[in-house]
């Protein structure tokens, strides 16, 4: 019998769905993390930049991709991890960047703060720390609904 | 052993010895917020660590990795600088030492990112971004505790003086070095002069310099007894998967 492969397509949106394992709410397509889809023969070789080096989340998302493909049938699979050019938040989609603020976190801005509070969209906001919960996020409050809120660090 | 393999082990040594004394902060910090930035400085470090000492296997070539050259070498394989070594004492002391690194890091990964090697010049790119922002705090807070109260100008100008002498080894050079670090210093010297001028500290002008970290030759008392505590899990369970 012959399965015929699925479609480097079919497989970017299977990739769509795998959430990010610290933001649930955005995918690691989303994230802008996943580089490259190829067929290598009959291997399916995935290519996955890092976004911060010591990121612990690294692991997971490699595994959560493994568990995601072999879900969806892919029996020989490599993980290619790839450092150059770096990761940078101008990869995040839209729709991610939409979601991350629906979800409480400001996205990343190029003046290097949010531009507004994701809970009440006033302008009046002010850093915490540089360094949040997570290697990608800050901590930012709002002077106006008094909320603290997480910032995605522009890199 | 190999020039390369030496540099990828001085770079990833440098890391990997900052990032466990930074680490050592976890959870006793001066406030919340700077535990956490603290703690994720060490990330940033380790993960870097992660890449240069897992070139530095490659380029070996043996059946050590990453981890194997990280707990299992000891004082006398280390090749960071005498600087990252010496102890955290008290956070002004600290924050000064990251600065002085940073400022370092910052010139050199800019100057490995134009490497022909591309590993080497990847690892540098990637690492780059991370101290980008590393430099930007540890500036921030030297500058705010300089020219701050009597107390954390006092304590600030004490460390400077007291980490003084490890600041030229940073920019002795030899055949293992990739580049050439004594041309980082010129640029180093400016943003120096610039951030201790804002920060109301002074430069000691000794230039008399501990060496020997780097090169292995000798490391300060301090680096045995970090090691005893980083390396004593996987000494004890060798091979331990989790």
């Amino acid at each position: 019998m012959v399965v015929e492969k699925p479609t480097v397509t079919q497989i970017w949106k299977w990739l769509d769905n795998v959430p990010d394992p610290e933001i649930p709410v955005i995918s690691l397509v989303d994230l802008g993390i996943i580089r490259d889809v190829q067929w290598q023969g009959d291997t399916l070789e995935i290519t996955v930049t890092p976004t911060y080096s010591g990121c612990p989340a690294t692991s997971i998302i490699n595994l959560d991709i493994e568990l995601a493909m072999t879900g969806h049938g892919i029996k020989n699979l490599s993980l290619k991890r790839q450092l150059s050019p770096a990761w940078t938040t101008d990869w995040l989609s839209e729709k991610g960047r939409s979601k991350l603020e629906t979800y409480g976190i400001a996205p990343p801005q190029t003046a290097g703060g949010p531009d507004r509070c994701p809970h009440c969209q006033s302008t009046d906001v002010q850093r915490i720390s540089q360094f949040g919960s997570t290697p990608c996020k800050a901590q930012w409050r709002c002077a106006d609904c008094l909320e603290p809120f997480d910032y995605f660090k522009c890199i | 052993m190999s020039n390369l393999f030496e540099f990828a082990c001085r770079m990833g040594d440098n890391s990997l010895v900052l990032g466990h004394r930074v680490s050592e902060w976890c959870g006793v910090a001066p406030v919340l917020e700077e535990d956490i930035a603290l703690a994720n400085i060490a990330l940033d470090l380790i993960g870097q660590t992660q890449l240069w000492l897992g070139l530095a296997a490659e380029i070996e070539g043996s059946d050590r990795d990453a981890d194997a050259l990280a707990f299992r070498r000891d004082v006398w394989d280390f090749r960071n600088l005498l600087l990252v070594e010496q102890p955290n004492r008290d956070f002004g002391h600290t924050m000064m030492r990251q600065f002085l690194f940073d400022a370092w890091h910052f010139e050199m990964l800019g100057a490995l990112k134009g490497s022909d090697h591309t590993q080497i010049s990847a690892i540098a790119e990637k690492s780059l971004k991370e101290v980008t922002y590393h430099l930007e705090r540890s500036t921030d807070t030297v500058i705010a505790l300089g020219d701050g109260t009597e107390e954390s100008h006092n304590r600030m100008q004490n460390a400077l003086d007291r980490l003084w002498p490890y600041v030229g080894e940073m920019f002795l050079n030899d055949d293992c070095d990739h580049i050439d670090t004594s041309s980082l210093r010129p640029a180093f010297d400016a943003r120096l002069a610039d951030v201790l001028g804002q920060a109301t500290l002074v430069q000691p002008d000794s230039t008399f310099t501990h060496k020997g970290g780097k090169t292995g030759a000798r490391h300060t008392e301090a680096l045995g007894h970090m090691l005893a505590v980083m390396q004593s899990l996987p000494r004890a369970y060798p091979d331990a998967k989790w």
